[in-house]
């Protein structure tokens, strides 16, 4: 029996949807590979935006007239589109945030807060970003919880047989990332949250590095939360989605108070509203809604499958070109890996090896991700990142890799 | 435009590969540390006061070449300053890096001069002044001989 064909990549033609990749930077063809820290946006996407502000801007879930009403038809629809891609049982399963950390900070204050006590354990890992530990750190220091955080091995991958002894009675919360920003290792997320629900632990998912890669089922994966990022999956800054089980968001208290997340209002006292409402206070991010509804609606017309198979094939190009450098290693080098490169080159700082790049028109990350812990495992206090989306080319590759023999041209 | 070979001058390359004055003082009278948390750049500067002048001064640290090569060239400048000579240093430097400093010639500098091209990139300012603040610190936190009396 033959694989079931993954329908090509047409990259050249891809790119033409992204006004930006044709741009120069320094007098140089931009080669844009920060993807990591956010992607690119496709003209469907600003046009989207454009179009509200142009010609559909109203607020939503307060006024009787027209545009109010498309607009809060047009907002509601894209949660029944994020519903979809992520196959939540409900709309009302997915909360507009503003981002991912907002999206951890909510289930940290809302969900934890109130439930956790003295020596009751959250369980994190060592490869984790910073929106995935502080949050933690900040409810564990208000409720006299303690944090532990599951070791990560030599190749950046995470030591579940140690995970498997730091899930006790204690335990209370597993907050993990799906996929590592700073190496790209996607983690066993679904084994690591099925074991976690046998203790009856309450499971977050960081999803941010995810949600642009690799499809996402959230009933398959088993997860009570899942937090994801607008901007880092083709959409607008500012937008991000909590996606909760119905049954955790319904027990949630609110966390920020406002117009929009009640019932009724007295002076004395207020009721508040079903989620997901409950949890949006205020006007929301309408606009920036409406250009993430675009962005996803792009990346499904694209498809995860061809997504998956380019990025796969820049990623093992990429892999086997820097390898052929001398003095350069490849930090994190997982089994499982999504299109992340991190490296450094031996004796230039990487925030050196980000200025020879930009030089050349490479646009990388330098400096550590966000994810010091992880960088002193490593004993590294930075790394140089190369992080690729579907729209990168191998010419691109390619440029990466004449950009690096620069760097060590200039070091010499 | 602001070009690579501006930033990263021979003698800052230099610095960087071989620092000057990277130690520690063992009987400092004043010790630093600085931290830029954005890049996760880290310095210790050690001062040596006799008097008012700064007797001797050391650094060691993690970071880019251009935050190496400043401290490097930093701890060449101050030593045998007075504490106001090395922060008046201090300012003029600042000025220089940040592109602050019309009508004086970067070569009445001296050697610091060869960081005029850190002004064309605006992210390695923090790089270059990040010793040079820590110095400050050093010598405001510095036990002079005098007061030690």
């Amino acid at each position: 029996m033959s694989a079931p064909a993954v329908p090509a990549l047409d990259v050249e033609r891809v790119r033409q949807d992204f006004p930006i990749l044709s741009r120069r930077v320094r007098g140089k063809p931009l080669v844009y590979l920060d993807n990591a820290a956010t992607s690119q946006k496709p003209r469907r996407v600003i046009d989207a935006v454009s179009r509200f502000y142009g010609s559909d801007n109203a607020n939503i879930h307060r006024g009787v007239h027209y545009l109010s009403e498309q607009a809060t038809l047009a907002y509601d629809a894209v949660r029944a589109g994020v519903a979809r891609l992520l196959n939540a049982a409900m709309p009302s399963e997915v909360v507009f945030t503003r981002g991912t950390t907002e999206g951890i900070n909510l289930v940290a204050q809302s969900w934890a807060r109130p439930r956790l006590k003295a020596g009751d354990e959250i369980l994190i890992t060592e490869m984790e970003h910073h929106s995935n530990i502080v949050p933690w750190q900040l409810v564990a220091s208000q409720t006299g919880a303690v944090v532990r955080a599951v070791p990560v091995t030599d190749t950046g991958e995470l030591d579940v047989g140690v995970f498997d002894r730091l899930l006790t009675d204690r335990t209370r919360i597993l907050a993990l990332g799906h996929v590592s920003n700073a190496l790209g290792t996607i983690n066993p997320v679904r084994w690591m949250v099925a074991r976690a629900r046998e203790r009856d632990v309450v499971t977050v998912v960081d999803g941010a590095q995810s949600v642009p890669h690799l499809p996402i089922d959230v009933q398959s994966l088993g997860c009570d939360f899942f937090a994801f990022s607008g901007h880092k999956v083709l959409g607008p800054t500012g937008v991000g989605v909590l996606y909760g089980r119905a049954d955790r968001l319904e027990a949630m208290a609110p966390w920020q108070g406002g117009g929009d997340m009640i019932e009724t209002v007295t002076l004395e006292r207020s009721t508040f509203a079903a989620p997901p409402a409950r949890f949006e206070a205020g006007t929301p991010m309408i606009a920036e809604v409406i250009g993430l509804g675009a962005a996803l609606e792009y990346l499904e017309e694209v498809g995860h499958a061809a997504i998956g198979a380019w990025e796969e094939e820049l990623l093992g190009y990429a892999t086997e070109r820097m390898r052929e450098l001398s003095g350069v290693r490849l930090i994190g080098t997982a089994r499982e890996k999504a299109a992340v490169l991190s490296f450094v080159v031996e004796g230039v700082h990487p925030h050196d090896v980000g200025a020879v790049l930009d030089d050349d028109g490479v646009a990388i990350r330098a400096g550590h991700h966000c994810a010091q812990p992880l960088m002193r495992r490593f004993g590294l206090p930075a790394t140089a990142r190369a992080s690729f989306a579907f729209y990168n080319t191998r010419d691109e590759v390619d440029a990466l890799v004449r950009g690096v023999a620069h760097v060590r041209s200039v070091f010499a | 435009m602001a070009s690579l070979n501006e930033l990263y001058q021979n003698v800052i390359l230099e610095h960087n590969r071989s620092p000057r004055n990277y130690r520690a003082i063992p009987d400092a009278s004043g010790k630093a540390s600085g931290h830029n948390p954005l890049c996760g750049d880290e310095v210790t500067v050690w001062i040596r006061m006799n008097g008012e002048v700064i007797d001797d001064v050391s650094f060691e640290g993690a970071g880019c070449a251009i935050s190496r090569a400043s401290a490097s060239l930093m701890t060449g400048a101050v030593k045998g300053k007075t504490r106001p000579e090395a922060v008046a240093l201090f300012e003029r430097f600042q000025r220089l890096v940040t592109g602050n400093a019309a009508g004086e010639p970067p070569e009445t500098l001296g050697k610091l001069a060869v960081f005029s091209g850190v002004s064309g990139f605006p992210v390695r300012v923090k790089c270059a002044s990040l010793a040079w603040h820590t110095l400050r610190s050093a010598l405001d936190g510095a036990t002079s001989d005098e007061s030690r009396r």
